[in-house]
């Protein structure tokens, strides 16, 4: 598994030789469009920032209940029957229904457990590899007036299970849990 | 959506409080919470901002449409049921590139561009085609090659090495969007 982690090393720096080299060859001025592109990076912090407050909050109240802890005993039996860690299933429905919502329940986990701990990996990995979906589909279907979206949602779902249940095998596999 | 889920959220945490007797956390909660949220709010505007601004170069150097043009024969086999010159194609490509860099402000206005395109030639209006399928679910199966928000969420809750989640998070969506095109295309011909 050396070879993974050196690759997740290499793939920055590659990333910007690449957008580098191709932006010296096309002779743009890459230091303004680093800076205008920084500032609108930073245009959109400001915008989520609002979002983040709200849902750590949310979240920080469901915890701080007890609420999260119950609702994660109530899905244990299920969990456990298919060997998922429970303390990630809350995350994981949030994450196909709303994208910031599920950002909390992420943070949570980072602060709780750790981001290098097997549930904070495997988290970090699942976040990478899934997407949001109810979202998504009301806002492209909604531009054209599609109203019969037939087998979009099935595959959707298919799709983003196997990034769910890949990813904590690759978690297990790559860090020998 | 989030209206609703939101303030559940609020509403039954505070109502479990009351049985459980975790009342005083909650009133600590709300304001150590928002404390927090701004403080990760100013560690990830560094990163986040180093990353879009790495971006930036790569769309006003083109490079996303160098990319877009070399995926078009791939796309032709993808979508078999397009006309071979329908202008989708382009806004398809530029969709899933724009995607795989997390450029979501670039990926949207092009996703549906293409769906407009796409809908030109539906008979049904409101049914969607095949080809609307399969293109809604690769753009929901994540393409996204490096997820810098959450290296950057990972940096700031102590990660000692944040971005090792790259490869497998890499290999991982390479998996859900071969899944999906699967699926997708599984469905599309029993459809016929």
């Amino acid at each position: 598994m050396e070879f993974i982690s050196l690759f997740s090393n290499m793939i920055i720096p590659v990333v910007f030789i690449v957008i580098l080299y191709n932006g010296y060859s096309k002779k743009i001025d890459l230091y303004e469009a680093f800076k205008d592109g920084a500032v609108d990076g930073m245009k959109v912090v400001f915008e989520i920032m609002p979002t983040i407050i709200g849902l750590m909050l949310a979240v920080g109240v469901l915890r701080a209940s007890g609420a999260l802890q119950i609702l994660t005993n109530m899905l244990s039996g299920l969990s456990d029957l298919i060997g998922f860690p429970n303390e990630a299933l809350p995350l994981t429905f949030m994450r196909l229904v709303s994208s910031s919502a599920s950002v909390g329940l992420l943070l949570d986990i980072f602060e709780t457990y750790g981001p290098d701990s097997y549930l904070g990996r495997f988290v970090s990995i699942m976040m990478s590899s899934t997407e949001t979906i109810m979202y998504t589909m009301s806002v492209y279907f909604m531009s054209i007036k599609v109203t019969k979206t037939r087998f979009t949602l099935a595959g959707a779902l298919l799709a983003n299970l196997s990034g769910v249940i890949f990813s904590l095998y690759i978690t297990k596999v790559v860090y020998g849990y | 959506m989030l209206n609703y889920i939101w303030g559940g959220m609020i509403l039954i945490g505070i109502l479990v409080s009351a049985f459980t007797g975790n009342m005083e956390a909650v009133t600590n909660t709300t304001i150590q919470s928002s404390r927090d949220a701004i403080t990760l709010c100013i560690t990830i505007l560094g990163v986040i901002s180093m990353w879009s601004g790495m971006m930036n170069i790569a769309e006003k150097s083109g490079l996303i449409d160098t990319l877009s043009n070399k995926m078009l024969p791939l796309l032709k086999i993808i979508f078999n049921e397009l006309d071979e010159d329908s202008k989708a194609f382009k806004y398809i490509a530029t969709n899933i590139i724009a995607n795989m860099f997390g450029l979501g402000y670039a990926a949207t206005p092009a996703g549906i561009k293409a769906m407009v395109e796409m809908q030109k030639d539906n008979k049904h209006k409101e049914v969607a085609t095949n080809s609307m399928c399969i293109f809604m679910i690769i753009n929901m199966s994540s393409l996204q090659i490096v997820s810098m928000n959450i290296i950057a969420y990972r940096a700031q809750y102590g990660s000692i090495n944040p971005s090792e989640i790259i490869g497998p998070g890499l290999i991982t969506t390479v998996v859900s969007t071969i899944v999906g095109v699967g699926c997708a295309k599984f469905f599309a011909y029993r459809s016929r």
